[in-house]
């Protein structure tokens, strides 16, 4: 896809995002409309997939570490095919199949079951020794969250996907800078995060989120690299899209109302329009 | 043969059959292989070993992926650092999707010894048995426990298996059979039951003798899989001898007996006397003293089947 298609996309993915939160009535806005340029960029132009056979062995492998964005996920999924679109407005709703955080046993694409932060990384890792063991050429992609950085095992995997030279890993930093309880740097500053995963020794690669030609050449360069892990940190905006979301803490975990959701479709879809 | 084995060095021998058997099987440890047994394997299997360093969230956590990548990955490390250190992770990343992780947890309970209660987990089989998803097994013997690491492979899904660091008695020869949820009744009797697990089994059938010669029958029976659990069985036990004891190397609550009784609470109301640790945590010490002080062995268990017989009377 160009960048504009992907673009599209992605503008697509942030109006599902409202849709089905407004319509859940909770859920976390803010970090998945942070990232949706990835997740779009990912899923619609970087990943090798096939929608019809979810367990193919030789796809590439996805982990939603900040496991809340799920909706992003949920978008992602559902415009490729794996389920149908209408599953969207089922979110968080008892007997329906997509659950708060990301099920691998009751959504289809779905990789891993993540959303206990910290925990996503490690399972990455796992994947891609397999897939070493196997000789195969699949990669692992591992979203993860700035807030999760305080998570001790995050360093743990990190060392350890450096140590067995993973360079079929790429993690990408979803880093908007804001978690629940306010600025990332002020509950606990994981500053700076571009020295620490060098010095664990990763390739780093610092990049715009929401600039599309900015992560293809992102991704292009860590499948380039050999004998290490990449690191993309993408700098991106909490509750981008959505004018009074938009790097507002409180926008985390709170559902927008009907009329806040009307008003944010509005928004992206005037956005759409622009995009042409 | 040698008479005594510990349950550890039954599993690194197997893991060593499996390594052979199994391409799928991989093993993880940290930093505990020789501890543990997994080093031979990981001598054997070098690309098939992964040491994971001091990190055990990490390692049950990378287990998973593996698994989710059609892997089936043995975790190894003491029980107390598995269990405990890594909780959620076994929680949310292995029993939650139900990946096919088997935990091998070594140096469990008191018998871990010098280490001191620290080191010494107590508790882990009350905390695997309260995760949905797990099957919880606590092999006896060398023989066992060979049996309890293949039928863990063979099946789909976590598997916690609780080993121990102590030489025990060999008890069972290759026609044993161990089932992943049946118990197996070792001696019939019918004045009470002796319901055992882990380093408990060989002292009730020692027990058992010595309740005989007093006249005692006493029926043992090695639950080896308390998750599940053969319901099925001890219901049948109970109503024969309409009194039981629970042995095992753990904290009373939330064990084997624990288990036990909630079954029969239910189904088979039985006068019970539970041996274990009295809700206590263990110390430094050889690991025969600490068994001995912690009431764990073949005289308590005497004295607990003349408790129950009193309970059954009254």
């Amino acid at each position: 896809m160009t960048a504009l298609e992907l673009k599209r996309v992605a503008n697509v993915i942030r109006q599902d995002i409202i849709s089905m939160l407004a319509a859940a009535k909770s859920g976390h806005p803010g970090g998945s409309l942070s990232a949706a340029d990835i997740v779009a960029t990912l899923f619609f132009n970087e990943m090798r997939l096939n929608p019809k056979d979810p367990h193919w062995e030789d796809r590439d492998r996805f982990v939603l570490s900040k496991g809340h964005a799920a909706p992003v996920l949920y978008s992602a999924l559902a415009e490729k095919g794996y389920f149908p679109k209408e599953e969207l407005q089922g979110l968080r709703q008892t007997g329906h199949m997509l659950q708060g955080h990301p099920d691998m046993k009751k959504t289809p694409g779905v990789d891993m079951s993540t959303g206990s932060l910290g925990q996503g990384l490690s399972a990455a890792n796992g994947m891609a020794l397999a897939g070493k063991l196997d000789g195969k050429d699949y990669r692992v992609y591992a979203v993860l969250g700035d807030g999760e950085m305080a998570e001790g095992q995050i360093w743990e995997a990190a060392m350890a996907a450096a140590h067995y030279k993973l360079d079929n890993l790429t993690a990408i930093l979803d880093y908007n800078g804001l978690q629940i309880d306010g600025k990332t740097d002020s509950v606990m500053c994981s500053a700076p995060l571009v020295q620490k995963w060098q010095a664990f020794c990763w390739h780093v690669i610092e990049v715009d989120g929401h600039d599309i030609d900015a992560l293809l050449a992102g991704f292009a360069e860590a499948k380039q690299v050999k004998g290490k892990p990449t690191m993309i940190i993408a700098k991106t905006v909490k509750g981008k899209g959505v004018s009074f979301m938009e790097d507002q803490a409180g926008w985390h975990g709170n559902a927008p109302s009907l009329e806040q959701a009307e008003q944010a479709l509005k928004e992206l879809r005037e956005e759409a329009e622009n995009l042409g | 043969m040698a008479d005594k084995v510990a349950t550890r060095e039954a599993y690194g021998k197997t893991l060593l059959v499996l390594g052979a058997e199994n391409p799928k099987v991989v093993v993880l440890d940290a930093d505990l292989s020789k501890s543990t047994k997994t080093a031979d394997f990981g001598k054997k299997y070098p690309e098939r070993f992964f040491n994971m360093g001091i990190a055990e969230a990490n390692l049950l956590g990378t287990a998973a992926g593996l698994a989710a990548a059609g892997k089936i990955p043995f975790a190894s490390t003491f029980a107390i650092f598995a269990v405990g250190r890594a909780f959620e992770q076994i929680r949310n990343s292995i029993a939650y999707p139900k990946l096919n992780v088997k935990i091998a947890a070594t140096h469990s309970g008191i018998t871990v010894g010098e280490d001191g209660g620290s080191h010494q987990a107590i508790e882990d089989v009350a905390i695997m048995r309260a995760v949905p998803n797990m099957v919880v097994l606590v092999p006896a013997d060398g023989e066992e426990t060979r049996q309890v690491i293949l039928a863990a492979a063979k099946y789909y899904g976590p598997v916690y298996i609780r080993m121990g660091r102590l030489d025990v008695p060999l008890l069972f020869g290759e026609d044993y059979q161990f089932e992943i949820g049946k118990a197996n009744v070792l001696r019939e009797g019918t004045d009470a039951a002796i319901m055992a697990n882990g380093v408990m089994v060989s002292m009730a059938l020692e027990a058992a003798d010595e309740l005989a010669a007093q006249g005692i029958s006493v029926s043992v029976v090695n639950v080896a899989s308390v998750k599940p659990l053969d319901e099925e069985t001890i219901i049948r036990v109970a109503k024969t001898t309409k009194a039981v004891v629970t042995a095992e190397e753990h904290n009373i609550i939330g064990g084997l007996g624990s288990a036990v009784a909630e079954v029969l609470a239910e189904k088979e109301p039985t006068p019970m006397v539970r041996v274990g640790l009295k809700d206590t945590f263990g110390e430094s010490g050889k690991p025969t003293e600490l068994l001995e002080k912690y009431g764990l062995t073949k005289d308590a268990l005497i004295k607990a089947v003349q408790e129950v017989l009193l309970k059954k009377q009254k």
